[in-house]
């Protein structure tokens, strides 16, 4: 299935086509294509086991595909990696950054890793936005989930990146919190270049936040829309429900059945 | 390679190294202990021994000159170690930083902790012990050279053996150096050994630094060609180191190791 084609004149911040990647016998990612625009949040839907972070993987370099091409703005990864990843950057509830660095220690290493220019303002003025300030000379380790989430995410938008990958960013914040840090990424999409791909089991979150969903179960893009209407054109409530039934389905039948 | 990204890898360590004393003590203490140790040996040896012998000069410059050796590639380990252990390899590998860059940091980082460790070493066995370096003239400078090439080069192979094999295997690598010592003739001639440890000794730089070092010990005028083989070899080795790590890394990230190194629950 191939992802919506991003208006004519507009280079999409991030293209993936036939993106394919196998382990032996497992096919972990099957042919998935799609692309995300500028300014626009793109959400990356699917059961445990779906694929969703090998895709992310792959963008970011640590995962070779089996196949397929993957492209940031106009770099190819798999060819122009430097370059790729200098316009992306990432948060991942897995990921978190060294605890025995503090908060400001973290920034300043990263921001030369991606030879931020103003590094120093740079990051007074994100310690500023994530209310950070207070906590820069802490260690990291010793900050609490949700605050090591809000550093995770001010390391992530250092270099000012187009494409933005969040895994799952919003999962061991409380609900303020996680509203609070909602309203940051829908401003930095709506105000900035950025595009960004979100992943979360939250469809209350993603129904709120995304412009677009993709869902995938195992490997497979099986379909994408706005996720206002999605649930209503497939005869379903939210996507919630949505979800749960394309998670349950066997996939042979949803690739047999009409579209 | 691009500066900026270099110099925050070295920054990272630094940081590290600032904050912790656990970090600092390793850098002077152990080194320190070697040398009052052998330092105390041999002088006693100097003194129950037959006269024209100086164990000072032999064996304690022995142990500085391999002591510096282990600490250049312990400090190139220790500091890869520092991301496996705060499980930083996609945060680090998902960004703009090409591994010449990461490899030439760590590296870096090693030189500058060797250095601090050399210093220390040398000050005690010359204050404590009489150890003189200017004995061995401008020989000390290719000597240095030749350990540290090869230093540069374990400890690179040594990272790109934990790379590959998991987090455990840093208990692998540790040994490394004592490994190797006994066909380095650290502290007797090669012509000991047995002719298979010496087929093994000739493919190791450090065997024709400590052979170098006793020649001009006993007052023998030093071999120039040995030296520069020694050299090219050590360099040579660097360069095999490299491409290893460059290989598990592209391995790593093709078998999707690297990628389960810190997401070990990916959905």
């Amino acid at each position: 299935m191939s992802g919506t084609r991003v208006p004519a004149g507009d280079t999409a911040v991030l293209s993936v086509q036939h993106l394919s990647k196998s382990y032996a016998q497992l096919r972990a990612v099957n042919d998935v294509s799609f692309q995300i625009a500028r300014r626009e949040i793109v959400g990356l839907l699917g059961p445990n086991g779906a694929g969703k972070t090998t895709i992310i993987n792959t963008i970011l370099g640590v995962l070779a595909p089996t196949g397929g091409v993957i492209r940031i703005g106009i770099f190819d990864v798999a060819r122009q990696r430097a370059a790729a990843l200098a316009r992306a950057n990432f948060a991942a509830v897995y990921a978190t950054l060294p605890g025995n660095l503090t908060v400001r220690e973290n920034l300043r290493f990263f921001g030369l890793i991606y030879s931020v220019r103003g590094l120093t303002k740079r990051i007074e003025l994100l310690l500023e936005q994530f209310e950070l300030t207070t906590l820069a000379d802490t260690k990291c380790g010793v900050l609490s989930s949700g605050e090591q989430t809000r550093v995770a995410l001010a390391k992530a938008l250092l270099n000012a990146p187009e494409l933005l990958l969040l895994d799952e960013p919003t999962a061991s914040l409380d609900p303020s919190a996680a509203q609070t840090i909602r309203g940051h990424i829908r401003a930095l999409a709506q105000q900035g270049d950025c595009g960004i791909l979100w992943t979360s089991h939250n469809m209350y979150e993603v129904e709120e936040v995304c412009d677009r969903v993709l869902f995938l179960s195992r490997g497979k893009l099986l379909l994408q829309g706005n996720p206002q209407r999605l649930p209503h054109e497939h005869g379903v409530r939210n996507l919630e429900e949505l979800f749960i039934r394309l998670a349950r389905e066997p996939l042979m039948q949803r690739e047999s059945a009409p579209r | 390679m691009n500066v900026r990204p270099i110099a925050g890898v070295v920054l990272r360590q630094c940081y590290l190294i600032r904050g912790s004393p656990v970090r600092v003590l390793p850098m002077f203490a152990w080194v320190a202990i070697d040398i009052v140790l052998w330092g105390f040996i041999t002088r006693y040896l100097d003194s129950v021994s037959a006269a024209g012998i100086n164990f000072v000069s032999t064996l304690l410059g022995a142990v500085l000159l391999w002591d510096l050796f282990t600490r250049i590639m312990q400090g190139i380990t220790t500091a890869f170690l520092e991301d496996v252990w705060s499980r930083n390899f996609l945060n680090l590998f998902a960004t703009p930083l090409r591994i010449s860059e990461y490899v030439t940091g760590l590296v870096l980082t090693s030189l500058a902790t060797s250095t601090a460790g050399l210093i220390t070493m040398l000050l005690l066995a010359t204050l404590l012990f009489g150890l003189s370096y200017f004995a061995l003239g401008v020989l000390l400078l290719p000597l240095l050279l030749v350990l540290t090439c090869f230093g540069i080069a374990l400890g690179i192979l040594a990272s790109a053996m934990v790379l590959r094999l998991g987090p455990a295997s840093e208990w692998l690598v540790w040994p490394l150096p004592a490994l190797l010592s006994p066909f380095a003739c650290v502290f007797y001639p090669l012509s000991v050994l047995p002719h298979w440890m010496q087929a093994v000794a000739y493919a190791l730089p450090p065997a024709y630094v400590f052979e170098g070092m006793r020649a001009v010990l006993a007052g023998r005028a030093p071999a120039t060609a040995p030296l520069v083989y020694a050299v090219i070899l050590a360099l040579a080795y660097i360069a095999a180191a490299a491409y290893g790590f460059s290989h598990v890394y592209r391995y790593a990230v093709r078998s999707g190791l690297l990628a389960r190194y810190s997401a070990e629950s990916v959905s």
